[in-house]
This record gives C-alpha cells, sequence and structure tokens, in this order.
C-alpha cells in the first residue's frame, strides 16, 4: 500500500528530476521559489501525463549511460569532420550510398529508439525505418564501400552496450 | 579578434541561408522542400544566437528556444501531411 | 587574465567552427544529388555548427564573469530532435519513391511505415 501510494504521486520519478533541472535551465536561477515551482511542475506534470504512458522505462546501470553518451558525443565530433570531408572533396559519382538492413538483438522500445538516433547523429548513417515487428533497422549510408561491414562496426560499438544498459 | 570571427561566422550563416533557399525553390521534391526548411530553421537559430553574442545580452535567448520548438513541430507536421494527407488522424 | 585569453580563444575557435560547419551542410544539401543523401548534410552538420554557434556564446558569457547555462537547453533540445526529423524526412523520400527503393528487411516482413507492400502502393502523379 505504501509502495502504491508512492507511485501515484510519482509516476515517473526520473521525469519530475528532469522537469526540475529544466525548469531551472529555462530561468537561469536556482532560488528557492523557482526550486519550488520546478518541484510543483515536476509532481503535477508527470501526474497529469500518467495515462499516456503507464510503463516505467527501466534502465539496468544509468553509469553505464552516462559512458554510452559521452562515447557518442565524441563519435559525434569526429563523424562531422568525417561528413565535412565527404561533402567538400568527394564527388557524387565516386560515393557509395547504400541502404543497409541491420537485424536487431535489443527488443525494448527505449533501447531501440536510442539506437535509432545514435545512428543518425553518428558517421554518415541516417536511420530511416524500423521493419513491422521491430526487429530490423533500415540504415542509410552516405559512403560506405561495404555495407555489410558497417553493420557489424554499428551493433559491435552501440547495440552491444545498449543491450548491457537496458537488457 | 572575436568581432573578426564574429562578422565571419555571421557572413557564412547568412550564406548558408541562403544556399537552403535555393534548394527550397528548385525542390525538385518535396521531401526536399522539407528538408530545406528545416535546414533554415537551424541556420535562423544560429543567426538569433549570433546577434545575441554580438549586442551582449540574453534576451535573445527565449526567442532562439521558440524557434527550435516551432521549427521541429512545424517539421513533423508538414512531413506527416505529406506521408499521410492528414496531420492528427 | 591567463584564463580569460584562453576562453576568448576557445570562443573565436568554437565560432569559426560554428560558421565552418554551417556552410557545409547547407552546401551538402546544394551539392548532393539523391534526396536520401542530401538528408545526411543538414542533419548532422548543421546541428553540430549550431551546437558549436551557442558553445561560442557560453563561452563568451564565461569570458565576461557570468555563467549562463540555458544555451545548454537550446543545444539538448536540438540534438534530441534531429534525428526524428530526420527519420520523418526519410520516410517522405521512401513514400514519394525519389530515391532508391529500400531493399526489405527478410522475406516474410515489410518495414513499417509500408503497411502494404510497396508493389501495392500506386505510383505518384508528376
Amino acid at each position: 500500500m505504501q509502495r502504491g501510494l508512492l507511485h501515484l504521486i510519482f509516476p515517473h520519478p526520473a521525469l519530475t528530476v528532469v522537469l526540475l533541472l529544466t525548469w531551472c535551465l529555462l530561468t537561469a536561477s536556482v532560488s528557492l521559489g523557482n526550486l519550488f515551482l520546478g518541484l510543483l511542475l515536476g509532481i503535477l506534470v508527470p501526474i497529469v501525463t500518467a495515462a499516456y504512458w503507464p510503463d516505467r522505462p527501466m534502465m539496468r546501470s544509468p553509469l553505464r549511460f552516462i559512458a554510452y553518451v559521452f562515447i557518442v558525443l565524441w563519435d559525434i565530433l569526429l563523424a562531422n569532420f568525417e561528413v565535412a570531408w565527404i561533402v567538400l572533396f568527394r564527388s557524387n559519382r565516386s560515393m557509395q550510398s547504400n541502404w543497409i538492413v541491420i537485424p536487431l538483438e535489443i527488443r525494448h522500445p527505449e533501447a531501440v529508439a536510442v539506437l535509432a538516433g545514435t545512428i543518425t547523429l553518428t558517421p554518415g548513417t541516417v536511420s530511416a525505418d524500423l521493419s513491422q515487428s521491430g526487429r530490423y533497422l533500415l540504415v542509410h549510408a552516405l559512403d560506405a564501400p561495404a555495407p555489410e561491414q558497417t553493420a557489424r562496426e554499428i551493433k559491435h560499438r552501440y547495440e552491444r552496450r545498449l543491450k548491457e544498459i537496458f537488457e | 579578434m572575436i568581432d573578426i570571427a564574429l562578422t565571419i561566422a555571421l557572413v557564412a550563416v547568412a550564406l548558408a541561408q541562403v544556399l537552403a533557399m535555393v534548394r527550397l525553390v528548385i525542390g525538385p521534391s518535396s521531401g526536399d522542400r522539407i528538408l530545406a526548411l528545416d535546414t533554415m530553421v537551424v541556420n535562423a537559430i544560429g543567426l538569433i544566437v549570433l546577434l545575441g553574442l554580438a549586442q551582449g545580452t540574453n534576451i535573445y535567448f527565449e526567442g532562439a528556444l521558440l524557434f527550435a520548438m516551432l521549427g521541429f513541430v512545424s517539421t513533423v507536421a508538414y512531413a506527416r501531411f505529406v506521408l499521410r494527407g492528414d496531420i492528427i488522424e | 587574465m591567463i584564463l580569460q585569453a584562453i576562453l576568448e580563444w576557445a570562443t573565436v575557435i568554437a565560432l569559426l567552427l560554428g560558421a565552418m560547419f554551417t556552410i557545409v551542410g547547407s552546401y551538402g544539401l546544394l551539392k548532393l544529388d539523391d534526396p536520401m543523401k542530401r538528408l545526411h548534410a543538414p542533419t548532422k552538420a548543421a546541428t553540430m555548427g549550431v551546437g558549436s554557434l551557442l558553445a561560442a556564446a557560453m563561452l563568451h558569457e564565461a569570458a565576461a564573469g557570468e555563467v549562463s547555462v540555458n544555451e545548454i537547453l537550446i543545444m539538448v533540445f536540438l540534438f534530441l530532435t534531429a534525428p526524428i526529423s530526420a527519420n520523418f524526412i526519410a520516410k517522405v523520400a521512401i513514400h514519394g519513391r525519389t530515391c532508391d527503393r529500400p531493399p526489405a528487411p527478410s522475406p516474410d516482413e515489410v518495414w513499417g511505415t509500408n503497411d502494404v507492400e510497396l508493389e501495392d502502393i500506386p505510383e505518384p502523379k508528376a
């Protein structure tokens, strides 16, 4: 009963913290009044929207997720130089753009969403579609002479880590 | 030093805006036009931030944030309209 | 004093980097010849370019002795929404048949946006 009441007031504790942080960033101050208002929003908004997402997304190891975020940020930085180089100095004909089909091992919707976002923000790849059962991801690569190898790299670098984090 | 870099950045972003506008005009498909509009919104945020930097004020922050939100929603709405012929089904 | 000089130089570098990425993004949008290829340049370079410009604004404030954090909010928002818009535009390109047809995921499955097989969708009118 105790746990049920707590769950009723805080349907999504993580969302409460994120909303409080967003409010403080938005007003650019951490005065007592702003903290109180942010906390009020952080409690009210999850309760009002709780009906739309009944499941609480589970993350097994948040620490590893933070490490993952830093790996991805570093990759985004490198990827941008790579894409800039391709755009500036390669002719359209010498680019080998390809569709890549990646068979997924992860099943959690949150994990697949994070993977798709990661793929779009990193080296020359954009995730375009998911198969109806959610077992395959369609990716478009700007310059991939060997699609199989690119798929293997993505699976090894990102999907393996996400599998450890979410499952 | 910062003034020179600021001028270079302003000219570059304005030029980028013009390039995106050319793509918006020549198309050829609706997907290209949506992409061009999305790029123009992102570039406009860059211009607003640079303006704030040049005038040394923080007052344009809300404008940039609103532009980012409105730009995202309109891109999704355009794309959904082209995909489904309807925005909210 | 030295710290201030370092911050100012960092501002200059971030500004130039942002300018370069922004213009590369729009140049790629104009140069590349296939709708799916065009998607790559703005989604990555333009997002990164504006990210650099926002970083420059933050560094500039820091050099003036003020702490400004609300640029982070715009940056996070842009980085979260860029993949979603890119995904929608990719679907528009696939449905409008303006790019190469993607391969089927496996013999007994179709892609999520295609409620029916691609063969069953009538060709769009010009």
